[in-house]
Formats: C-alpha cells, sequence, structure tokens
C-alpha cells in the first residue's frame, strides 16, 4: 500500500470518527444507512447488471420487522437488527427466485410488482400501524449496557455497521465470486458457455444485496426510532435508483456519495417546498444526458485523463 | 410543621430556579414543520406559515423581553423526513416549539420527538385521534380538530335529520377506518343502521364501481371516510352518475374549504360536512380571515386558523409562564382559557387535547353564494363537550382515573 | 342469479364500469406500449403528460374559453409538440444505450413536470365540468350509465382502433416498423427514419394528453392524477406484452374489468391485483400475452 492511500485511508477514518462534532449526527446517522442502501442496490446493479425496481421491499421489511420486535416484544438492539437483516434476506431469496428467470426491464417489472405486494400487506397488517406508522420504536441498550439513546453512542454503533456492511459489499466484489458476477454482466451467454451456473450467482447476489438492504433498513428504525409506510412505497426503490446513478454505478464511493447528497438534499433543501422534487427530477435528467458515469466515475475519468 | 417549612422551602427554590431560567438561548424560537409540497399543501402548507407569522406580530414580536423568531421546513408527508428536522431543531437549532404537522405518521413521529427532548410540539394539520389517545404526551398538544369530533360532528346531525340509513366509502387506512368506526357508533346509539361499506385503496381515482354499491344499498347518507382527492373524485363521480339526484346525501368526514374552492358549488352543493373554523361565521372570524387573505390570496382552512390560535395561546403561555421550558409553559397554557377567534374560550386538558366548538356545516348552492369564498351555511354549533372524546376514553396514560 | 350474495344486476353494472376504466387504461398503454416498441424507451413521464393534457384543457377552458370539444383536438397537438421537443433534444441521445436510461431520464421530466404543476397550480386540484351536450345518462335497467362515460369508451376505442390500424394495415405504418428493426437499411431506401422515430414519440405523447382530456371531468385534475396511475399502467403494458399494439389494447381493457370486479369482491387489494397477475402471467409466458419472445 502506497504512503498516499494509507493517507488518504487514515484522513478518512479520522473524518468518520469526528464528523458527529461537526455535523449533526441524527442526520449523518440516516445518511450512513441511505449509504449502506445505495450499496447494497449497487452491488445488484452496478456488478450483476440487474436492475431492481423493488428494493424499498427488503428496506420496509427489515425496517418493520426490528421495529416490531424490539418495541413489542423487547428484543436487544443487536438481536432485532439481526432478525431484520435475516429476514429481509429470506425475503430476497423468494424475489430473487422468481425474478432472475427473467432479464432486463421484465426483472425490473416483476421486482417492482412484488415489492408493490409487500406494500399491500404494510398498509393491511395490523401491527405495522397503517398510515401512522410504527412509532416511539425504544433504542434499548447494545449488548444490554451500552445506551443507545446518546447520539454519539447510537453514531459509533451505526458507523460500524455501515463499515460491515460496506466492507462486506467491497470483498463480494473483489472475491472470485464477484468476478464471475462482472462476467455475467457483460457477456451471459458466455459466462453460461464456461460452464458457470449463472442462475445461481445472481441468486446469491440477489439475497446479500437484500439483506445489506434490510440491514440498512433495521439500523434506520433504531436511528429514527420509527418505520413508516414510505419505506415500501415504490418512490423509495427509485430514490435508491438515483442515488447510485447519480453517485456512480459501479464504483464503490459511487453510492455512497448519491445517498449523502439526496438525503442532505431532502434535509436541507426541505424550506424550499415545491422546488425539491423539481431539483430533484432535474438531477436526473441531467445525469442521464450529460454524467451517465455519475460524480464519482465522471471523477475518475477525469482523474485519469490528467494524470 | 418542619416538614412543612422543608417543602415550601423546596417548593420555593424550585420555583425560583425556573424564574431564573427564563428563554433559553435568549430567543423563542418557533417553527412550522409541514406539508409544503404535497397533497396537503394547499390546506396547509406555506399558509400556515402565514398564520404563524400573524400569531407573533400580533402578540408583539416579542415575549418577556425576547426576540421570537419563525422558521418552516417541508415534511414531505415522510415520517423519517420529519423525525430527523425535528431532533435537528431540538438539539441543534433551539427550536423551542414545533406548530403545523398535517400527516398523522409525521405528527406521532414528531410529538415522540419532542416528549424525549421535552419540547412543546402542537398538532394542526393531522386528525388521528391516537395523538391524544395511546400515544399522548406531557408536552403534546393537539389543536383543530381530530377524527373523533368530526365523526361526531356529522353522524349526530346528520342522523338527527332524518340520515339514519348509511353506507361507507372508507380509505383501506387507519383514519378511514376509525373515522367508520366512530360514525358507525354514533348512528347505531342513536339508532340508525350502518348498511354497508367498502375498503377502497388509498389513494385512490375512480370511484364508480364503489358508488354503485353504494347506490345498490339503498342507504339514505354516503359517508365519505376519506380526505382530499379521494373525497373530492368521489363527490364529482357521484354527480356523474346521478347518485345525490336520485335523493341519497353525501356526508363528507373530512372535508377543508379549499376542497371545496376545488371542487365548486354546483359540484359540492349539498354536502354536509363538520369544521373547526369557518371565515365567515361571524365579524371576529371575517377580521382576521381578511387580513390572512391579504397575505395568502386565499381564505383561511381551519388549519390556518389553529395554527394561528396555537402560537398565540403558546406565546401567551410563556408570558405567564417566565420562562420558555415546555413542562412551565404547558401549565400556565392549561390553566387558562384559549381566548381568541378560534378557541372561543376554549380549554386545554390534561391529554393535550384543546377543546373547542365544531361547526356542523352545508355547502350553499350557486345561487346563494354571493362572493367568492361564500361556501358554507353554518347549521348548528357543536359544544365542544359534546364533539370531543371524553378524557378517559382515549387511553391516554397521563390522565389519572 | 347471486353471485358471492351479490346480485346479477350489481354485476352487470361492474363490468361496465371495468370497462370504462379499461378504455382508459387501453389508451394509455397503447401509447406507452408505441413508444417502447418504436423507440425502445419506457416512458415514464407518461402519467405526467396525462396530467399534462388535463390541466391544459383546465387551462384552455378557464383562461382562453377553449371549448372541451376544441381542446380534445387542440390540446394533444400541444402536448404532442413538447413531447417532439423532449425526444430531439433529449432522448435521440440514449437510443443506443440500455433501457435503463431511457426509464431514468422519463422518470425525471415526470417530476419536474408535475413539481412545476404543484408549484405554480397547487395541488387541490381544478374543476372540470361535463361538456353540455354530455350531461346526464340513460337508465339501462342495471344502472345509470353517465352519458360521458359511454363517450369515453367510444372514444377510445376509435382511437385504439385507428392507431392499431395505422402501424399494422398501412404503408406508413411499414415503414416505421422497418425503420425500427433496420434503421441504417431504412435509411438507404430514402425513409427519413429519425423523422419517423420523432413523430411516433409525439404521437404516443398525444395519446396520453387525449386520455388526460377525456379524463378531466371525470376526476379532480390535478398535478398528481398521473403519477401512480403510471405504475399500473406499466403493468397493464408489461402483461400486454412490451411493444405489442394489441397486446397494449386488449390487455387494458380486460385489466379494467378484473380490477372492477375485484372492488366487489376484496375491495382493499384492488390496486394489487394487477401485480398479482403480472407475477403470474410473466412467470408463465415471460414476453408477455401478446409479447413475441425473443
Amino acid at each position: 500500500m502506497s504512503i498516499n492511500r494509507i493517507l488518504f485511508w487514515f484522513t478518512l477514518a479520522v473524518l468518520a470518527l469526528t464528523a458527529p462534532f461537526m455535523v449533526y449526527p441524527v442526520f449523518l446517522m440516516k445518511a450512513l444507512c441511505f449509504a449502506l442502501f445505495a450499496a447494497a442496490f449497487n452491488l445488484l446493479l452496478g456488478y450483476a447488471g440487474l436492475l431492481s425496481f423493488g428494493h424499498a421491499a427488503f428496506l420496509g421489511t427489515a425496517a418493520y420487522l426490528t421495529g416490531y420486535t424490539v418495541k413489542d416484544w423487547g428484543l436487544t438492539p443487536e438481536l432485532g437488527i439481526l432478525l431484520g437483516t435475516v429476514a429481509a434476506g429470506a425475503l430476497g431469496f423468494v424475489f430473487g427466485a422468481l425474478a432472475i428467470r427473467r432479464q432486463g426491464i421484465y426483472f425490473a417489472m416483476i421486482t417492482l410488482a412484488l415489492s408493490q405486494m409487500i406494500f399491500f400487506l404494510a398498509v393491511q397488517m395490523p401491527f405495522t400501524g397503517g398510515e401512522d406508522g410504527l412509532q416511539a420504536v425504544p433504542r434499548g441498550y447494545l449488548f444490554g449496557f451500552i445506551d443507545l439513546n446518546d447520539n454519539l453512542s447510537m453514531y459509533y454503533f451505526v458507523l460500524t455497521i455501515f463499515v460491515l456492511g460496506v466492507g462486506l459489499i467491497y470483498r463480494t466484489v473483489h472475491s472470485p465470486f464477484g468476478q464471475v458476477l462482472t462476467a455475467i454482466k457483460e457477456n451471459e451467454p458466455r459466462a453460461i458457455s464456461l460452464g458457470y451456473q449463472v442462475d445461481r450467482y445472481k441468486l446469491l447476489a440477489f439475497v446479500l444485496s437484500a439483506a445489506l438492504a434490510g440491514l440498512a433498513g433495521a439500523t434506520k428504525t433504531l436511528v429514527l426510532q420509527l418505520a413508516s409506510l414510505s419505506d415500501v412505497h415504490w418512490h423509495m426503490s427509485g430514490e435508491v435508483v438515483l442515488m447510485t446513478l447519480l453517485g456512480g454505478m459501479g464504483t464503490q464511493a459511487g453510492p455512497l456519495v448519491g445517498a449523502v447528497l439526496v438525503v442532505g438534499l431532502q434535509n436541507y433543501l426541505a424550506d424550499l417546498g415545491s422546488w425539491v422534487t423539481i431539483i430533484t427530477g432535474g438531477i436526473f435528467v441531467t445525469c442521464v444526458l450529460l454524467f451517465r458515469r455519475g460524480i464519482v466515475g465522471e471523477l475518475r475519468a477525469l482523474w485519469k485523463r490528467s494524470f | 410543621m418542619k416538614k412543612r417549612a422543608l417543602v415550601m422551602a423546596a417548593a420555593l427554590a424550585w420555583s425560583g430556579a425556573s424564574f431564573a431560567q427564563e428563554v433559553s438561548d435568549d430567543v423563542v424560537k418557533i417553527a412550522v414543520l409541514t406539508d409544503m409540497s404535497g397533497t396537503y399543501s394547499d390546506l396547509s402548507g406555506q399558509g400556515g406559515v402565514v398564520a404563524a407569522e400573524m400569531a407573533i406580530a400580533d402578540f408583539g414580536g416579542k415575549v418577556l423581553g425576547k426576540k421570537i423568531e419563525l422558521i418552516s421546513a417541508d415534511h414531505q408527508n415522510k415520517a423519517d423526513v420529519a423525525a430527523t428536522k425535528a431532533r435537528e431543531w431540538f438539539d441543534a437549532e433551539k427550536v423551542d416549539m414545533i406548530a403545523g404537522l398535517v400527516t398523522s405518521s409525521v405528527a406521532l413521529a414528531v410529538q415522540e420527538v419532542g416528549k424525549q427532548k421535552n419540547r412543546m410540539t402542537i398538532v394542526s394539520g393531522a386528525g388521528s385521534s391516537r395523538i391524544t389517545g395511546e400515544d399522548c404526551a406531557p408536552t403534546g398538544l393537539h389543536w383543530t380538530y381530530d377524527t373523533y369530533a368530526l365523526a361526531v360532528g356529522t353522524g349526530n346531525a346528520v342522523v338527527k335529520e332524518g340520515g339514519d340509513t348509511w353506507f361507507f366509502l372508507t380509505a383501506d387506512y387507519a383514519f378511514g377506518q376509525s373515522l367508520e368506526n366512530d360514525v358507525s357508533n354514533v348512528v347505531k346509539a342513536k339508532g340508525g343502521k350502518v348498511l354497508g361499506s367498502v375498503r377502497h385503496p388509498f389513494p385512490a381515482s375512480d370511484f364508480s364501481s364503489y358508488l354503485l354499491q353504494a347506490q345498490a344499498s339503498g342507504a339514505k347518507v354516503i359517508g365519505l371516510a376519506n380526505a382530499g382527492n379521494d373525497t373530492m373524485n368521489a363527490i364529482k363521480q357521484a354527480n356523474e352518475f346521478g347518485i345525490i339526484d336520485a335523493g341519497q346525501q353525501m356526508a363528507g368526514l373530512l372535508v377543508f374549504i379549499t376542497d371545496v374552492h376545488s371542487l365548486g358549488l354546483e359540484t359540492a352543493k349539498g354536502l354536509l360536512l363538520t369544521t373547526g373554523f369557518y371565515w365567515d361565521f361571524d365579524d371576529q372570524n371575517r377580521e382576521w380571515s381578511k387580513r390572512f387573505f391579504e397575505k395568502h390570496k386565499a381564505m383561511p382552512t381551519m388549519v390556518h386558523a389553529g395554527v394561528y390560535s396555537s402560537v398565540l395561546h403558546y406565546l401567551k403561555g410563556i408570558e405567564k409562564a417566565g420562562t420558555d421550558a415546555a413542562d412551565k409553559v404547558v401549565v400556565e397554557m392549561r390553566n387558562m382559557p384559549v381566548d381568541d377567534f378560534f378557541g372561543r374560550g376554549g380549554k386545554l386538558r390534561e391529554d393535550g387535547r384543546m377543546v373547542h366548538d365544531m361547526y356542523l356545516a352545508e355547502v350553499k348552492k350557486p345561487a346563494d353564494s354571493k362572493s367568492d369564498w361564500d361556501y358554507y351555511n353554518i347549521k348548528q354549533v357543536i359544544p365542544g363537550d359534546e364533539a370531543y372524546r371524553p378524557m378517559d376514553k382515549g387511553g391516554c396514560p397521563l390522565v389519572k382515573k | 342469479m347471486d353471485i358471492f350474495s351479490i346480485p346479477s344486476q350489481v354485476w352487470f353494472g361492474q363490468l361496465l364500469i371495468g370497462l370504462i376504466n379499461g378504455a382508459f387504461y387501453a389508451v394509455l398503454s397503447l401509447g406507452l406500449a408505441l413508444i417502447f416498441g418504436l423507440l425502445n424507451i419506457i416512458n415514464f413521464a407518461h402519467g405526467a403528460q396525462y396530467m399534462m393534457g388535463a390541466f391544459l384543457a383546465w387551462i384552455g377552458l378557464t383562461y382562453l374559453g377553449i371549448n372541451y370539444w376544441v381542446a380534445l383536438v387542440l390540446v394533444p397537438i400541444v402536448v404532442g409538440i413538447t413531447g417532439v421537443i423532449i425526444e430531439r433534444t433529449m432522448l435521440k441521445h440514449l437510443y443506443k444505450m440500455d433501457h435503463l436510461y431511457g426509464l431514468l431520464l422519463t422518470f425525471g421530466l415526470a417530476l419536474v413536470i408535475e413539481g412545476l404543476f404543484r408549484h405554480f397550480y397547487g395541488v387541490s386540484g381544478q374543476p372540470y365540468s361535463i361538456p353540455d351536450s354530455l350531461k346526464g345518462g340513460t337508465n339501462l335497467g342495471f344502472m345509470f350509465l353517465p352519458n360521458y362515460r359511454a363517450w369515453v369508451v367510444v372514444a377510445s376505442l376509435v382511437v385504439c382502433f385507428f392507431t392499431w390500424y395505422m402501424i399494422e394495415r398501412t404503408r406508413i405504418g411499414a415503414y416505421l416498423r422497418a425503420g425500427t428493426e433496420n434503421p441504417e437499411l431504412c435509411q438507404a431506401f430514402g425513409i427519413n427514419v429519425p423523422l419517423m422515430i420523432t413523430l411516433a414519440y409525439g404521437y404516443g405523447v398525444a395519446l396520453a394528453a387525449f386520455a388526460g382530456v377525456l379524463a378531466a371531468p371525470i376526476f379532480q385534475v390535478q398535478p398528481l392524477m398521473g403519477s401512480n396511475l403510471i405504475i399500473v399502467v406499466f403493468a397493464v403494458v408489461v402483461i400486454g406484452g412490451m411493444g405489442s399494439i394489441m397486446g397494449a389494447i386488449a390487455t387494458g381493457l380486460a385489466l379494467g374489468i378484473v380490477e372492477g370486479l375485484t372492488k366487489v369482491i376484496y375491495p382493499p387489494a384492488s390496486s394489487t391485483i394487477i401485480f398479482m397477475i403480472m407475477v403470474v402471467v410473466l412467470l408463465i409466458r415471460p414476453a408477455g400475452l401478446f409479447g413475441r419472445e425473443q
């Protein structure tokens, strides 16, 4: 590892650890959750070439289950999050098994349709609280003794989850498994003829992506102490596409940058009222027309050209 | 004797401390958090900010010699956006009170944050009676209306006029269902009958199928347990299918004057509804509403008037308490009647409910409307105690049994 | 005869209502399928363009005194022209790329269009009344059929048939289909392929606006009226088979009826039933009911 790299990672680590003293921690935690969500989504879109239009289902399912079990069964936060993540992964298995048999736009549509059913369930089931949402979820004590009601300890807990999640994605992408995924994305028939069981790879990627999206949703529920219908709405599935595209799909850092920007836009432009949607839409259009590689992708290209 | 002296001393020290604290950060900061861009932005939105500005100006711009500041933001009807914003406002920006709050998920989430941080939240936009029921908070107030009051107001009045058989079009959501339940109870208690109901997805746009079912039921009254565009589309299509001409009466359970404005009187005429405020009710209301109209270019909804009243009363509470500490202000707010054109002597209960008169209105025929926004005939004033749910029935844990 | 303890009279009424809604779906999904089939673009802005149709009809009536019948012709042309501009300035750069980009671009456009209307006209919606000549209705015995609804069905079916005939049975249609399959060859034969593609997008958008004008007197005219509809119409197109003209029309009508019946049997599921059908159809027939496997 070169000196430059070490320096880079060191700065990043210092920034991450000191950030809550400079920026409002709850905002940071929310941004981290969405960054993990976008990174999980990018694993599927950027590396396996599968556009899911139903990722809100995983985020939302985990959010509701974690919220419910922590609030009503009194589970500890770590167990609640684990349960939410596993459930999202299991749901991902079902969705994946049905959807990966189709490609392109049909894949996107099946995932959308399935997630609409999850939305329907979220409206119907009594424990979700319908449009009132699942409210007042206690943050509780991590491992029974770390008080998460303190924003700072909650932040470091979320940061840890985030680093583990993104680390897992990084490992996956750079493993032989990740190489095969990219090969499938680039030329599926070739991968098949090389003897890879393409469907199995896709399914595994899908389950992993769903579980990590669930992890993000479960953590978000604890941070904000609520789960609501907007977590399972198809707008949420669209938002994660925006984050990934804006940051740069198929890059490691892209979705993270995109997520922070979108969450920041929502939070800090909130006093602009109806202009928020117009600006968001404008960004979409500009991205597609001018910066198809996203912010991180374009920067990288610029870097390569200049040096 | 000694013990009593001790208690006295402690009480004195305590109240002394509270006076010493006075206004935190030397400014009273009020925030309007509302829907600025979504479905409810016309009935609340920028108008809510205008109403809050007016309240601050009418109060004199200062309280206890300190400046009053107003900020606002769009909660986009997303509970997580609202909760993040509220936390940030309370923690980092020293906001003392949040007003507005339109959807129930948003209101419940923000009220919960306020409860944890011991800051005031006053809901004027959302209707869920959970806000002062099982989820009530010591510093969370519910000002303008709730689903229970609307249901009881309209239900009672309609049955009294002979509308004793009902069919509901209900939004398949918690608020729709609670509206339906509350009205059904009233109707049954008065000897009426509920012939059936359909639960439609939310939002829906075509209601003709449901309307045909309502028509086939033969009920005298079709209760619309939904809101906003759903209600408007249902009314519009009921006209189209000749249901109203055939003699069935429509009762809107949650209708705002902006809804009637956008439907037009030709379509909305004859609709019965309950509201917490009507601008043309008397001189007092007209005076304020005309001032509001000059700034906002639309007449105020009950939500706008509620925001004004809640901010004004909050400031009065601070003045009386001599501090902006929420737990003390709320006590003073409770101790005095809400005396403005909106509250009209209304009182604030322990569970956070502001009890004030409600109004049963009938939408005028186009021929009877003399000017723009001249929409309602107020048929009946429903005293607050009859309109709102008795405190012991709400299940609020703060209420001592 | 009673089914599910509901008299058969009611069933007739519900079938008819379903058919009326199906006619809307048919016109909307026809436009969407046309655009997909000829441009390979998934037009997410379709709902916003439908809304524009309704809104322009209202604006025309309120500010310019343009009546319903004129609006029915004029508005689709105006909105179609905005479509042409969008195609010329933006979409044409995307044809060689993944479907995803077209979808994202039009999704962004939808947000911008809806946001602008919301900013200037608010959200409560505007009243647009039924034209005098179509007021009232006919009592069919089992239900009261408003004349306007009857007109909607007739107008939609005529437009659908006209479009289908143009594309599948005329020379222009043949050029168009050839142009999308092999642009270079067509160009070599002297056909202006880019122009035809542009016009095709404009026409698809005009269809959405036409549906919007038809809808104005039935639904509140408001900026978000298309945003939930679009997802359903998507499902219709996918079930019918992306790009299949006949498929879009037939599926639109059929699903309108299925949805209508669900509204009687189990209303809460009526917004979800179409997605359930979609999953089942795609698992059995991957290319949709009328689509051809590639």
